[in-house]
């Protein structure tokens, strides 16, 4: 089973090359066929669960923490000015 | 042919908590950029969001407010794209078990009363703030996972006029509810319009137009008129409408298209695995219900039904709470409560407003100004009077029968002393007084002002104008 990359490389924001594309669609492939397997099971009775931890109504009181200063926030950025973490011009 | 507008909202109201959503760093507009952000709301590898319980029972208060069931169940997903703004690549929102479902919003639309169905109020939260420069762009994610209410209407609304008149409604109904600050110069406040027309009568809906991030209601008035015109347009000239995203441009007054529903995004939503869910429980529900406030419609309503106010004087009561408590106050076991509407309205706010006071500051209590309407009524006092005392109540706090008493401004009511008036006023002005003499009504107000002016004001209008007409006439 092959998969086809385009249209996941484009949500995914990558580019492959033709090598790299012939090379993991395969092996997607592989993997998606794998996950197949569940289809197999009938869960036609099984109501359907977002998690797997029996926890709900985890929560935290609304009390402020210090956070991080502008200069431990920056810290990892490529770049930075005037305080604001540099991106390419946004032009939609 | 008669087309008409089917229009939906996507309203996103910032949350009014001290936190953020799923960490501890303050919800705060206008700080320096970067400085209420921390690992959690920077999106860093190996975070654990904790969900505010705060901004989860404001949720559930406006659920109440705006008439919606709150289910047994809400869990989170995550919203994948990518944009500057949104550090961890995708949004955490509520997809197919959102926190609130089915209300409505009812409101005034001219003379008619209107309701629009809401579809959910889902929890979700805010990125962050981009600034263009000329070659770049920069970041703040102070504001980013700030908690987000989107509160989403059912395509319920026809015209530009009608979306505005909804989104005021939801903005007092957040306001009062304690809600939301709804402070639309920090965009605390944007709106999302979906629009469409078709022909009347038709049941299928048009091709859907999605304008995006509207931040005023105006604005959202003025690009719903022009894209159902617009709209109208290309149809009658037997052009085809496509799916798109389009942009409000507000000086040029005009939409333009951003995007077309082939490059539309694909979220790719799942749930969120390091986010339990929410069951409210009863308990939980019922202490918030308690906090559920009488909505401004009602208020207004209530108000006009109880004390016979007019429109006007409501909507006044409405749009300032404080003001309308104080009203009531007031207004308590008053005959005639109009008479201290129009004390509060027009000399209590105008005085408020000179002086930039509070009313929650005052320096006498709401029942003095039933006191003052009193001495009026009983003739104490006249009402020209009765301005002077309300001016030295708000200076000093006294209560009007003292300050009367202090001023020496009781009403001169002594028929003697009266008489005494009327005469020096004939006497000083043969005048008008040979004038009403020979027949002319008129000039009897010219001498009750001159008895009026020597009295200082005291003197009891009424007796003043029959002892004149008894004088001139004897």
């Amino acid at each position: 089973m092959e998969m086809d990359l385009s249209r996941a490389v484009k949500l995914a924001r990558i580019e492959l090359t033709p090598e790299e594309e012939q090379r993991l669609a395969p092996q997607l492939g592989e993997v998606l066929q794998y996950v197949e397997k569940l289809n197999e099971l009938d869960v036609s009775d099984v109501e359907p669960t977002a998690h797997a931890t029996p926890l709900s109504n985890v929560m935290r009181e609304d009390e402020p923490r210090e956070s991080l200063s502008q200069e431990e926030a920056l810290r990892n950025a490529p770049k930075t000015a005037n305080g604001l973490f540099v991106v390419p011009k946004i032009v939609e | 042919m008669e087309y008409e507008a089917v229009i939906g909202l996507e309203t996103h109201v910032q949350l009014k908590t001290c936190t953020k959503m799923w960490c501890g760093c303050a919800n705060e507009y206008g700080a320096d950029a970067n400085t209420n952000v921390c690992p959690v709301c920077l999106g860093l590898p190996g975070v654990l969001p904790v969900p505010n319980a705060e901004a989860l029972r404001l949720t559930a208060l406006t659920g109440f407010l705006l008439n919606c069931d709150v289910p047994g169940y809400a869990k989170w997903d995550r919203k994948n794209y990518f944009y500057p703004d949104n550090p961890k690549n995708y949004q955490l929102t509520q997809l197919d078990f959102p926190s609130t479902i089915t209300g409505f919003v009812e409101f005034e639309l001219g003379e008619e009363l209107e309701s629009v169905r809401i579809n959910r109020a889902h929890l979700e939260e805010d990125v962050g703030k981009s600034f263009h420069f000329a070659d770049y762009s920069g970041v703040d994610f102070n504001r980013a996972g700030v908690p987000l209410l989107e509160i989403v209407t059912e395509p319920d609304i026809t015209s530009g006029d009608m979306a505005y008149e909804y989104l005021n409604a939801l903005k007092s109904i957040l306001e009062y509810g304690g809600v939301s600050d709804c402070d639309m110069e920090k965009g605390q406040v944007r709106c999302d319009v979906n629009i469409s027309v078709r022909p009347k009568g038709q049941q299928e809906l048009g091709e859907k137009i999605e304008i995006k991030n509207m931040n005023s209601f105006s604005g959202v008035r003025r690009a719903a008129e022009y894209e159902i015109a617009r709209q109208i347009e290309v149809l009658e000239e037997g052009g085809q409408l496509v799916q798109e995203t389009r942009r409000w441009d507000d000086d040029a007054g005009i939409t333009d298209s951003m995007r077309t529903k082939e490059d539309a995004h694909d979220y790719r939503y799942f749930p969120d695995p390091d986010l339990m869910p929410h069951r409210p429980s009863e308990e939980w529900l019922a202490t918030i219900r308690e906090e559920v406030v009488e909505l401004p419609l009602a208020r207004k309503r209530r108000l006009m039904e109880q004390y016979e106010l007019p429109t006007g004087d409501a909507d006044v009561f409405v749009g300032d709470a404080a003001l309308g408590n104080y009203f009531e106050e007031a207004a308590k076991g008053l005959n005639n409560p109009k008479q201290a509407a129009n004390w509060v309205i027009n000399n209590l706010q105008a005085k408020l407003v000179e002086t930039e006071t509070s009313v929650v500051n005052l320096k006498f209590p709401a029942v003095a100004i039933g006191e003052l309407i009193g001495l009026v009524e009983g003739g104490q006092i006249s009402s020209k009077i009765a301005q002077e005392v309300f001016a030295e109540m708000f200076a000093s706090g006294k209560s009007p029968a003292t300050i009367v008493e202090e001023k020496g401004l009781s009403q001169v009511s002594d028929s003697g002393e009266l008489e005494a008036f009327c005469r020096e006023a004939i006497e000083a002005n043969p005048g008008p007084a040979d004038d009403f003499r020979s027949g002319k009504e008129a000039a009897l107000n010219f001498l009750k002002g001159q008895v009026m002016k020597a009295s200082r004001g005291k003197a009891n209008p009424q007796m003043v104008g029959e002892l004149l007409a008894k004088i001139l006439n004897g």
